[in-house]
Formats: C-alpha cells, structure tokens, sequence
C-alpha cells in the first residue's frame, strides 16, 4: 500500500469530493434522503380541524367548545389553525356563530387563523370580526361547484377576484383551495390539467399558497403524482399544499408521494374530524396526529407536539361524544 | 400533445426499479435524487399473501367456527388471490382460534393455482401439516431477543434451530417453505430494533432454504424513514425479488410503508381482509393491514394484482358479519356507505 502524500490522500478525500461537486455531496448525506428520495425538512400543518372538521360532523357543537378546541390546539405548536367559516348559517349551520368563534378565541402570537370567505360579503363580514387571514375555495369540477356553491368555475373566480382585490387594499393574505383535484363525486376522474387551469388562476389572482384537496379520498399515490407532475408547471411547489381526505385510507401514502414531491404544507384536522358527506359514516379528513406521527418518523420537522395534539383530540372527541379516528390516537390511548 | 407527455410520465412513473444497492452506481438514480425528480419505479406487478383467515383471525376474540374459515377462505380462493394462509399448526392451547387446525385444512376447496400455506413453528407441528395435507409451511423467526422469549419461549438462535429441522424435512418431502421476521421496525418490549439485526435473521431464514421472507412490522410503529432503512440492510443480504412485508396498521402508517417498499423494489405485500386482526400489544387498536386498502391502492398505481376488490370485498362483508364487527378496510366502509 504504502505512504500516501497528504495532500493525494486530501485530493480524494469524501471532503474533497464533496466541495467540488456539491451534487455529490447531497447524495452521499444518507440521513435524510431516504432510499433514493429527499424529503422536505420541515413541513407546515394546516390545521382544519375547527373549521373544515366540525363543518362535517353532524353535531352542532357549542361555540364555546369550539372556542376551547383552538385555544388548546393553539398551545401544541400548530402555526396555522383555520378557525370557522364566514358562509351563511343558512348552508353551514356548524359555522353560524363564526364572529363568536373569532372574537372569543386566543389569538396566540405565532398563529395564524385563516377563515373562509366565499365572497365579499363573507369577507367583510370576516375582516369586521378581526380577520387577518381568509381563504376562497375553488372547484377543479364543473359539475361539484354548481352543486356546492351554485355556480361555474368562472363566476366563481369572478367572485374571489373581488376578495382578493379588497384582501390585497387591506394586506390580508389569502389561501387558494382546490377541491376535486384527485376526483369528484359527481364527475368521476378530474383531467390534471382542469386542476392546474384552476390552481393557476388562484395563485396568479394573489393567493399566497393554493391548497389541492382529494375531497372525497379517491386519489391514489399515482393520481396524485400525475396531478402534482401538471400543477407544478405552473404554480411553484413551495406554494403548495395537499388536503387529503382518508375515505378509502389513502391519505397517508398520497401526502407522501406529495413530500417526494417537494410539498411541504400538509392540511389535516385533529382527531380526523369531519366524515365525507359523500359517503356517510366513512372518515374524511386525515389526522393531525397520524400525519405528524409518520412526519417525526422521518425525521421531518413540524414544531407541532403530537402528545398535545392527541390530548386536544381526546378533548374534542369526548365533547363530540364520538371516537377519534387517528389511528395513532387508538393505539395511544390503549396502551397496555 | 399533453396526452403524450402524461404516457411518457405515467410510464416512467411505474417503470421497473433497481435494486437499492445498484442506485448508489446507477448515474440515472444519481441524477433522480439531484434533480429531486418524482420519477420512483414501481413493479408492474404486486403478488398479494393474504393472511386474514390465519393471522387475522387469530387476533380475534371471538372464536370462529370451522365451517366460517373454509366458507371465508373459499370466498377469497374465488377472489382472485395466489396466497390465502389458511391456518396455523401450533398447540391449541397457545392459540384457540387454530384448534380447529384440520378441520379447515381437510375441508377448504384447493383452488388450482391457489397455495394455502400454514404455520408450523416446529416438527411437530410440520408433520401435522403434512398430514393434514399442506402442500407449503411457514416459519416465523423474530428480530428481537426479548419478544423471542416472550412469544415462544426460547431466543431467536433457539428458534431458528428449532426451524432447521422443519426445513430439513419439508426439503425431504418437497414443501416450500416461507418465512416471517417479526418486529423489523420496533419491538413491544425492546422499542428500536437494529436493521442490523433484520437482516440477519432474515439471511439466516433464507440460507436455510425459504424461498421467500416476509418481515413484519408486527406493532405498526414504522414509518416510511425506518422502512426504507430496514429494507437497505436486508436487501445486501436477500434478494429483494425474495422478500415481502408485512405491514401493521396500528398507527395509521401501513399504506405509506407499503409504498415505499414498493418503490424500494419489493413486489409482495401481505394484508387481511377487511383489515381483520387487532394489536394484542394496544388493546382496541387496529392491527393488519387491509387488504381491500392495499389492492385500492395498488390498482390506482396501474399495478397488477390479478386481485377481484368487489368480490374481495364480499368475503371482507362476509366475515366481519360473522364476527360481528365493523370492517376495518377504509375502502370497504366507503363503498357500502355510498350515498
């Protein structure tokens, strides 16, 4: 073997290497690029659980245990919590007390508390309740928005281009959703690029992220990989987010197929809140806590305590007088 | 022109993987994980091992009469499943739910390319088998000295001595054997397992002579991050064509598990209908995974299964109304939910 001069043995060093090809070095990091993926380092929850959750649970809930349920998930990390809904009572019955729900609620430092406002009225209703965030909601189904909101894809746009506009006068951010973006109940498969057509729009409208929900759970890791393949053409992938609904258990697999992606905002609500009013008595949602749990598994960081956050879905299942539907949940709480 | 480029995405998307260790060579996985490209090969067919009638049912309280297994099992042979594992010869008294061992072996209709494995933890148990009629056996080693002791009363070294007889005489008498590696991904009582350890155990079961090792996230505490960790080690050691994985469903994280094993090359994946089969370690939990969840998604990747889901789901209807209790497939509960 012999001696090797210092600086040959320097010249092929893994430090060496590394320097002069940085692509190499990314490559050879086995911690976090797993098998042959990488994976986000961080990845930001969207918790919908008050708003998107209760919305589909049939209990009407009290205001003030809706006040309480943001109040504790406030304090477990969550940097976003989607607090209520400013729609008419009239459609949304669980939402009806949304000013209550706002002007009653902690507004810790660190959080955000987006609302949703599916029109001018909502939104000046939103802003005179003490709004600082709001979110629209757009359909990538023709057919799923007459039926949701009683108008085209078109009009509606039309309508959250006046939110976005007076949001834009007042510095209020607005978040963009997508539902139907794996499928529709009605319509069946949704064409990638009807999502992207739809996504685009919000995002160049002024909608700082744009959220693409599997409203009724359909989507499997292959529709979502060719969805996201269209979508990112046109929207950046840090603009991002997946809603992913568990009515046939797929949500895990598709957020992670997202994250290889490059997403990095997962939406999800604690204790899986909200069934599918598409098929009654399955889940909808994805856990929070199930969510995080495969998270913190990897390695990726979310600022958010899973303990915290399974205690506040013990909270709220045992004021909704229903079980939880996070696995992690179960098994936790039957520990032997 | 966008139809084109979706064919040319959808086929990259499931083209066939190499092997983990190749990658580290491979310049077009080098330029995969640069680029960040979403590009992971899946193989384009999955070979479902079915084990709702064994270890489903064994991790059900209520004790199912013999003429409910055969009826559930023949509804599965009409399914389209290759793999139903059947039942298990072990002493009665261990495991109740398997008394009725012969009855179900004798009684089930043996559907021409269908196999029907069982377990036989020892000799004894293997020439019951045969007896009995079994054409293949299975043999469950574990990666943790403690659940080894706990389990079956001995360490794992004991346990694979125990099995060098069994695959000497199913050598002999020229039945398949297949094995188990329980608690690849965290052990009830030891908590992180060393994939080292994984592998070693899953090497020894395929030196002696099983054709194929399925290792098992027995507690469902994996995530993807651990799995893929865990399947790294094993596969320098058995050729991934060779193994399987058993996924739990506990915490919720079977499915991603599953991909991920997918995209790491493996291509059979066992599962119980209707997801039968709790956590003995987390009382009221969820335990296996179920197999309508596994087929929805294998199917919605392109991936072949050769798996019917609505008769499937048929025998998944069927059982649960047997042992009165709700499905815990997700997709089963959204199919018979539809407004």
């Amino acid at each position: 073997m012999g001696n090797v001069p210092t600086t040959v043995k320097h010249c092929l060093s893994h430090e060496q290497l590394a320097r002069d090809y940085p692509w190499l070095k990314r490559w050879l990091v086995e911690e976090k690029s797993l098998g042959a993926h990488e994976y986000p380092e961080f990845v930001k929850i969207v918790e919908v659980g008050p708003r998107d959750g209760l919305q589909n649970e049939k209990e009407i809930v009290p205001t003030e245990v809706k006040v309480q349920l943001i109040d504790r998930l406030s304090d477990t990390g969550l940097s976003v919590i989607e607090a209520t809904s400013f729609v008419s009572s009239k459609w949304v019955p669980q939402m009806a007390d949304h000013t209550e729900v706002l002007q009653g609620i902690r507004k810790s430092p660190n959080v955000h508390y987006p609302v949703l406002t599916p029109n001018m009225h909502g939104f000046q209703n939103a802003l005179a309740a003490g709004a600082t965030e709001v979110a629209v909601f757009g359909s990538a189904s023709e057919t799923f928005s007459r039926k949701n909101i009683n108008c085209s894809i078109d009009e509606s746009m039309l309508r959250f281009e006046e939110v976005l506009n007076a949001a834009k006068d007042q510095q209020i951010p607005v978040r963009g959703y997508v539902s139907c973006a794996l499928g529709c109940p009605h319509e069946g498969p949704i064409d990638p690029s009807k999502v992207t057509e739809v996504a685009k729009r919000l995002y160049e409208m002024g909608c700082y992220e744009v959220s693409l929900g599997d409203t009724v759970g359909v989507g499997t890791p292959g529709s979502m990989a060719a969805m996201l393949r269209s979508v990112t053409r046109e929207v950046p992938c840090r603009a991002l987010a997946v809603h992913c609904h568990d009515t046939y258990g797929q949500a895990l697999a598709n957020i992670l197929t997202a994250l290889q992606m490059g997403v990095c905002v997962v939406d999800s609500a604690v204790a899986g809140l909200g069934g599918c009013p598409y098929a009654q008595g399955s889940s909808g949602n994805v856990s929070t806590e199930d969510v995080l749990y495969m998270l913190h598994g990897m390695g990726i960081q979310t600022g958010v305590d899973l303990s915290k956050v399974i205690t506040v879905g013990d909270f709220i299942c045992h004021s909704l007088n229903r079980k939880t539907n996070s696995r992690v949940a179960q098994a936790r709480g039957s520990q032997l | 022109m966008a139809a084109l480029i979706r064919t040319i995405n959808r086929s990259i998307f499931i083209s066939r993987m190499g092997h983990p260790c190749l990658a580290l060579g491979g310049s077009a996985t080098v330029a995969k994980s640069v680029g960040g490209s979403s590009s992971k090969r899946l193989p384009d067919r999955v070979k479902i091992v079915e084990v709702g009638p064994r270890d489903g049912l064994q991790n059900e309280k209520t004790i199912v009469p013999a003429e409910t297994k055969i009826r559930l099992i023949d509804m599965l042979s009409d399914s389209g499943l290759s793999v139903i594992e059947s039942t298990s010869f072990v002493s009665p008294k261990w495991v109740p739910q398997m008394a009725d061992q012969m009855e179900v072996m004798k009684g089930i209709r043996r559907k021409p390319g269908v196999s029907y494995p069982v377990l036989t933890p020892n000799l004894k148990g293997f020439q019951a088998a045969v007896e009995a009629g079994a054409s293949e056996v299975a043999i469950f080693g574990a990666a943790s000295e403690l659940f080894s002791k706990k389990n079956i009363n001995c360490s794992v070294e004991e346990s694979l001595q125990r099995f060098e007889q069994v695959m000497v005489a199913a050598k002999a008498a020229g039945v398949p054997v297949r094995g188990y590696v329980s608690c690849v991904l965290g052990c009830p009582y030891e908590g992180k397992v060393a994939p080292a350890k994984v592998a070693q155990v899953a090497k020894r079961l395929y030196s002696m002579g099983c054709y194929e090792i399925s290792l098992g996230d027995t507690i469902g505490v994996g995530t993807p991050g651990g799995m893929s960790e865990m399947l790294e080690a094993v596969s320098k050691v058995v050729p991934v064509g060779a193994l399987a994985v058993h996924c739990h469903d506990t915490y919720g994280q079977a499915l991603a598990n599953i991909l991920v094993a997918l995209q790491m090359g493996v291509s059979v994946v066992d599962s119980s209908v209707g997801g039968l089969g709790g956590c003995p370690y987390a009382q009221g939990a969820s335990g296996n995974v179920a197999t309508e969840d596994v087929v929805y998604m294998l199917h919605g990747l392109g991936i072949q299964t050769g798996v019917d889901l609505p008769k499937l789901m048929d025998a998944g209807a069927f059982i649960c109304h047997s042992l009165n209790r709700r499905t815990s497939s997700k997709v089963s509960q959204a199919t018979h939910c539809k407004l």
